[in-house]
């Protein structure tokens, strides 16, 4: 993975510096909550319900046994013994105090950690592929680029004061796993006919509470010219996303207003001054930044290890785990492992302190001390080899941290909501849990197979409700916490928005009505079709009989 | 007399910022006979009456577009650009547009809602002139303030005050 060299150190080391002197200015009273407001959300940190809330970059989601050391230490001495994996595989605490913010990130900078830009209205953390560099189906590795993008973007001066948050994801791998679809710039990258490698620039995605699917402004922007395409993009948004209205003023609403061939037109008028300029990126700085990112020192090994196979026959419960949290790897005899942050007994994402060391034990011993977070709220050990998945089971079983249902129901993505946010309108961890307290039977969830389910506590869609197969929304009515349902809606290639069922439901009713949508879908699936294709299929009017009754269905259609 | 940070350093200055109130039209306006920065309009009425008037620079607000000021750079020593609240960055763009699209060469001054935790960013957007928001400092804290301009000392991407990135200034260590 990346490491720093002085320039990035001292960059880091500034900012603890400058931030340590705004929060003191600020308890001093000589910034008033107005002015420090922006200053603390570039460094991520929120004032929530019980206490600040402090956001940490973990850029696209890589992290060394060193860093969750410090994440773990961070746990113990200034939160509550746990910490939080976001949607964007950035990592939360949700109760440091104000003032010893700056003494931690003193401390993450002692371990080329942040937290630069993990909110406010600027170029967020860039997101990416969890299984980056080890992915079977990858064709050009990502990660040396999103360090090339989060260099650009840190501290840029020009795009400090955007209209709104700006984010980012690159993808290098035949299916999307980093959501490019709707990030305000998606980057896939790809080769052209001759063999160079450039990318396929999307623009203006996102969720929210206007989810857009991003749209293709350019099929190939070369490597050399993707930073100056970026600014293009930036300085067109920067000067004319709107700024009277914060519920209009991501970059999605510009496009759409103007029209992506005007905007593309704005764009490439505004690019044809930057390219070819000094931000033009050189065959030495790629080099220097992909040495750091070199295929680790594998052993030759056969593809199907013996023990491995024997582990398997003999111990049912690690064949259970294997099927579904061990995935294949590009090097014969190693493993991708998926350490599920999904026990139903915990919030899903939460990691303690002690699981944060074990995870860096693991990694040191078995994953050339790296661990990876996903924006589905797990972490990976990206290279095992087969031979000693058993052990790492063994440990991770112990400590909470094998719960074998990777991809499936209770394998939800889920935002902090009501529990924790200022944003929240209702509350979503209870939601997550009360479904995975209901699927406790995992030949049942297994029978239910590969299936996406995702919690948003507000319309804000940290919980990636939009793009779940089955989304839920936390919603306020005169006070009272309601959850509306969504289904067909889907990340990766195939990314869908999902459509509303009908009404929405009081907490109590949730486990009942998945129970029933599962019920539906049992009863109506062919052969081999997972939940999402009997959905497209199908569409909504067996789902909606099947929640709402015959009753409920034949009166809304004669009210439409 | 107001401060103004001048190429690193506190200085006085008496710059009025003339601001037309709707009634007013520009073409009937009276000028102060002082440096005064005068509002696009204003200046659009009576550039011929400037001419040769060193002291009279032209402020734009942040939904004014430099383009349009554009033939006019030649005739200008300074132009203010507007912060009308401080999270409002287009000014960022438009100096870095006014600097390195147009060659400016002249004055460029951050006026409006000027916070000294901006000033690193608007001096390498191409601001060499700020004038930090008016009865917000005391005179001790301009003085401190001063060291925001220096919060970082080699930054990642090209900008106005630099215009090569780190990795084409710098030879780094793979």
């Amino acid at each position: 993975m990346y490491r720093y060299d002085p320039y990035d150190q001292r960059i880091v080391d500034e900012r603890v510096a400058q931030f340590r002197d705004q929060t003191r200015r600020y308890l001093a009273g000589e910034l008033t909550d107005e002015e420090f407001r922006p200053l603390r959300l570039q460094n991520g940190l929120y004032i929530q319900r019980h206490a600040p809330m402090l956001r940490i970059a973990v850029p696209y989601g890589l992290l060394s046994s060193a860093q969750v050391r410090e994440l773990a230490r961070i746990a113990r001495t200034y939160d509550k013994g746990y910490a939080h994996i976001t949607t964007r595989q950035n990592v939360q605490f949700n109760w440091p105090e104000l003032k010893v913010v700056p003494e931690i990130l003193a401390g993450l900078a002692t371990v080329q950690m942040h937290a630069i830009q993990t909110s406010g209205a600027c170029i967020r953390n860039i997101t990416s592929d969890p299984f980056a560099g080890v992915a079977a189906d990858e064709y050009l590795d990502p990660r040396p680029w999103c360090e090339i993008l989060r260099q650009w973007s840190t501290f840029h001066p020009e795009f400090a004061f955007l209209p709104r948050k700006f984010k980012i994801a690159v993808n290098g791998a035949a299916e999307d796993r980093a959501v490019i679809q709707c990030h305000d710039i998606g980057l896939e990258l790809k080769r052209d006919a001759a063999g160079e490698i450039g990318f396929r620039v999307l623009v203006g995605g996102g969720m929210g509470r206007t989810p857009i699917i991003g749209e293709e402004i350019n099929a190939f922007v070369p490597w050399q010219d993707i930073i100056t395409y970026c600014e293009a993009i930036l300085r067109v948004y920067n000067r004319y996303g709107r700024r009277d209205n914060l519920y209009k003023a991501r970059i999605k609403i510009l496009v759409k207003a103007l029209g992506v061939a005007e905007f593309k037109r704005q764009v490439e008028e505004e690019w044809a001054f930057g390219k070819g300029g000094p931000n033009t990126l050189t065959e030495a700085e790629l080099t220097r930044v992909a040495g750091h990112f070199t295929t680790p020192a594998y052993e030759t090994l056969p593809s199907d290890d013996a023990s491995y196979v024997s582990q398997r026959a003999a111990n049912p419960a690690f064949a259970a785990w294997a099927r579904r949290n061990v995935i294949a790897h590009q090097q014969p005899g190693y493993a991708v492992v998926v350490l599920s942050l999904k026990d139903p007994k915990r919030a899903p994402g939460d990691i303690t302190d002690a699981q944060l060391e074990l995870v860096a034990e693991l990694a040191d011993a078995y994953s050339f001390g790296e661990v990876r977070a996903t924006h589905e709220q797990n972490l990976v050990l990206a290279d095992v080899k087969q031979s000693d998945l058993f052990a790492v089971w063994e440990k991770a079983r112990a400590a909470g941290l094998a719960t074998p249902n990777f991809g499936l129901l209770t394998d939800l993505i889920c935002c902090p909501g009501g529990d924790f946010c200022a944003l929240a309108n209702a509350k979503s961890i209870p939601i997550a849990n009360a479904i995975q307290a209901r699927f406790d039977d995992l030949d049942h969830l297994y029978d239910i197979g590969d299936i996406e389910l995702n919690i948003s506590g507000c319309m804000n869609s940290c919980g990636h409700h939009h793009v779940g197969h089955i989304g839920i929304l936390g919603v306020d009515k005169n006070g009272e916490e309601w959850y509306q349902v969504s289904l067909g809606g889907s990340q990766g290639n195939q990314t869908s928005l999902g459509k509303v069922i009908g009404r929405s439901f009081a907490a109590a009713e949730m486990p009942d009505v998945i129970s029933k949508i599962i019920d539906v879908y049992l009863g109506q699936r062919q052969p081999g079709e997972r939940f999402i294709e009997t959905v497209r299929r199908t569409g909504l009017d067996p789902f909606k009989l099947g929640v709402y009754g015959e009753a409920a269905v034949t009166e809304r259609k004669q009210n439409a | 007399m107001p401060k103004l940070i001048k190429n690193g350093r506190l200085v006085d200055d008496s710059a009025e910022i003339l601001v037309l109130d709707e009634s007013q039209a520009p073409e009937a306006l009276s000028l102060p006979a002082g440096p005064v920065f005068v509002p696009m309009a204003v200046w659009q009425a009576h550039k011929s009456a400037f001419s040769g008037r060193s002291d009279v620079g032209v402020w734009l607000d942040s939904h004014d577009n430099v383009e349009d000021l554009a033939p006019d750079l030649e005739d200008l020593s300074a132009v203010a650009l507007n912060f009308p609240k401080f999270t409002d960055g287009r000014a960022y763009s438009a100096a870095a547009l006014l600097r390195s699209r147009y060659g400016f060469k002249g004055e460029i001054r951050a006026i409006g809602d000027v916070l000294r935790d901006q000033f690193f960013f608007m001096q390498r957007c191409g601001f060499d002139a700020i004038q930090p928001k008016t009865g917000k400092y005391s005179d001790a804290q301009l003085e401190e303030s001063l060291a925001s301009l220096k919060d970082f000392s080699a930054p990642y991407q090209a900008a106005v005050d630099q215009p090569e990135p780190l990795f084409r200034r710098a030879q780094r260590a793979t």
